[in-house]
């Protein structure tokens, strides 16, 4: 398998909020059809890291990035990547669910009708695939037209990950999807995303411990911006090379 | 055990009774803080109501005798012959719809900008400012303004000059509104339409101002209740008619026919005068209270 392929490659990457060094000298591979999970106290980056692989960071003032973020051998930090074409390719799920607010079936085909024209037909069948692959089609299958709102907070979430999903990114963003969500809810996105990562490169933020070592593949634990420790998620947590990534994951700190 | 249990108990319920004695005496005042205080904000509700009530009821007395078919049917009368308002009915609902079309579309635009666009630069501030100007500027300066640069300019009184003042007036309270709404939008939301690569127009079109759209609504509806009750401005603009008029000519309208009617000496024009203030005291009050059913149709979404 594909499993030693680099989907993104962050190679010294810094962040500033306005005079704050937020992120020091990032270098990181982040491979292909993997789940990679982020790590680490409040306020350590991962959320920002997270945010600089699609640029969110840009929609607010006095934020800028140095460094370089290689997508399939781009840099997508350059001024000529057209940073709408990048999300698209590049999906992103946020710690709230957010539901636009029109019908379930309009909130799925907001995405993709902004890159590709499909017939009725094929938007229907596209539709499907997406819920399908967010494990809702069962529950909203006979309510499409009612309003995204309508649904539970965990069937919203799973409604988020349709939404993203539906216009076929290549690398899937989770900002602590399930940090709004009952234990039963987090269990079906647990499930998902092991789903998911058969077609998708995934990167995940989460303060839960257990999820990343459920999750993921490869994790990295940050603190105070820096990038500690980088390794196989069994490596990580059963034997950690850095004192501070075992005090952390012990629960000994932070 | 059991004794020395028992003395405890006895000590334990001494001290409880003692603390409860000094609860009860604080207790004691914050009611009587709290009696006092629900007193004097029922008597200043009951006062302002009272006021209120009493308008009302002096208008239905009044405005309801003079109600009747003839005031939808007929027009303005001169003095001592019978007669209606309807020319002044249909002017001011055909005045009241070119101000809210002209008025709205410009405002939720101004709006757009300042919640969505405004973010960095010295522009919208500015129009924020010259906006809140414009939101309390006395509406006779408005009809001054058209007076001088339209109705002058073309020589005649009209329809038309006296819908441009109303549509002025409508610029400020929509663009408030707007700008309001949009900024009760979560951030996340839009974030969320960015992160799929929406761009800015289609967020705003499809997400964010979908999301604000009970609030903009009742933001028009109480745009169409401030002018439709408005005198000054049409005074310089539209002016008044006794008859059918066109929008080229000038028109008759509720708030001046009210007001003309009310100052003469004569009895029908009175009556026919609290008609018409009947007729839109209660359309301002219906209006309020869709604006208010938008509104909390709006927050039950959220």
């Amino acid at each position: 398998m594909t499993t030693n392929a680099i989907k993104l490659q962050v190679k010294n990457l810094n962040f500033y909020y306005g005079k704050f060094h937020a992120l020091k000298n990032i270098n990181l591979d982040i491979p292909a059809g993997q789940v990679t999970a982020f790590i680490g106290p409040s306020g350590c980056g991962k959320s920002t890291l997270l945010r600089t692989f699609n640029r969110m960071f840009e929609l607010y003032p006095g934020m800028s990035a140095e460094g370089e973020i290689i997508l399939d051998s781009q840099n997508l930090l350059a001024k000529s990547v057209d940073v709408n074409m990048l999300r698209a390719k590049v999906g992103m799920v946020f710690q709230k669910p957010t539901p636009f607010p029109m019908s379930i079936y309009d909130n799925i085909t907001f995405g993709v009708k902004l890159y590709e024209s499909l017939s009725k037909a094929e938007m229907d069948d596209r539709v499907e695939w997406a819920l399908r692959k967010a494990a809702l089609w069962n529950e909203v299958k006979d309510k499409l037209k009612q309003s995204g709102n309508s649904l539970s907070g965990g069937q919203q979430q799973r409604l988020c990950i349709a939404r993203a999903v539906a216009t076929r990114p290549e690398v899937l963003l989770l900002d602590e999807p399930t940090s709004a969500l009952d234990p039963i809810s987090t269990g079906h996105i647990e499930e998902l995303i092991h789903e998911l990562k058969q077609d998708y490169t995934i990167a995940i933020v989460t303060h839960n411990m257990q999820q990343a070592a459920r999750v993921s593949d490869y994790t990295a634990y940050m603190y105070l911006g820096e990038l500690m420790e980088f390794g196989e998620t069994d490596g990580i947590f059963t034997a950690p090379k850095r004192k501070e990534t075992e005090d952390y994951i012990t629960g000994k700190f932070g | 055990m059991s004794t020395s249990q028992a003395i405890g108990s006895e000590k334990a319920i001494k001290v409880m009774s003692q603390s409860t004695q000094r609860n009860n005496a604080i207790y004691a005042r914050r009611r009587l803080v709290n009696g006092f205080n629900m007193l004097a904000a029922t008597l200043a509700m009951g006062f302002g109501l009272f006021w209120l009530f009493w308008i009302l009821w002096t208008l239905l007395q009044h405005g309801l005798s003079g109600l009747s078919t003839d005031v939808f049917t007929q027009i303005t009368p001169p003095p001592g012959s019978k007669g209606g308002l309807a020319n002044a009915i249909a002017g001011s609902l055909q005045m009241t719809f070119f101000g809210i079309l002209f008025g709205t579309p410009i405002g939720i635009l101004a709006g757009v900008y300042l919640a969505e666009y405004g973010e960095r630069g010295w522009l919208a501030p500015a129009t924020r400012f010259i906006n809140d100007i414009l939101l309390s500027a006395p509406s006779i300066v408005i009809g001054l303004f058209v007076y001088e640069v339209y109705v002058v300019t073309i020589g005649h009184f009209s329809g038309w000059a006296g819908s441009m003042a109303l549509a002025l007036l409508v610029i400020p309270v929509v663009v408030r509104t707007t700008e309001n709404m949009l900024r009760l939008v979560p951030n996340s939301l839009r974030e969320a339409a960015i992160a799929l690569g929406a761009p800015q127009w289609k967020v705003i079109m499809y997400v964010t101002l979908r999301a604000a759209k009970a609030g903009v609504i009742t933001g028009i509806l109480l745009a169409v209740a401030r002018i439709s009750g408005e005198t000054a401005p049409l005074l310089f603009t539209a002016l008044n008619n006794q008859f059918w008029s066109n929008m080229n000519q000038p028109m008759a309208n509720l708030p001046i026919v009210i007001f003309q009617f009310a100052m003469s000496p004569y009895e029908d024009w009175h009556a026919l005068a609290w008609a018409g203030a009947l007729l839109i005291t209660f359309s301002v009050l219906t209006l309020n209270i869709l604006a208010r059913w938008f509104a909390s149709k709006n927050n039950s979404t959220h």
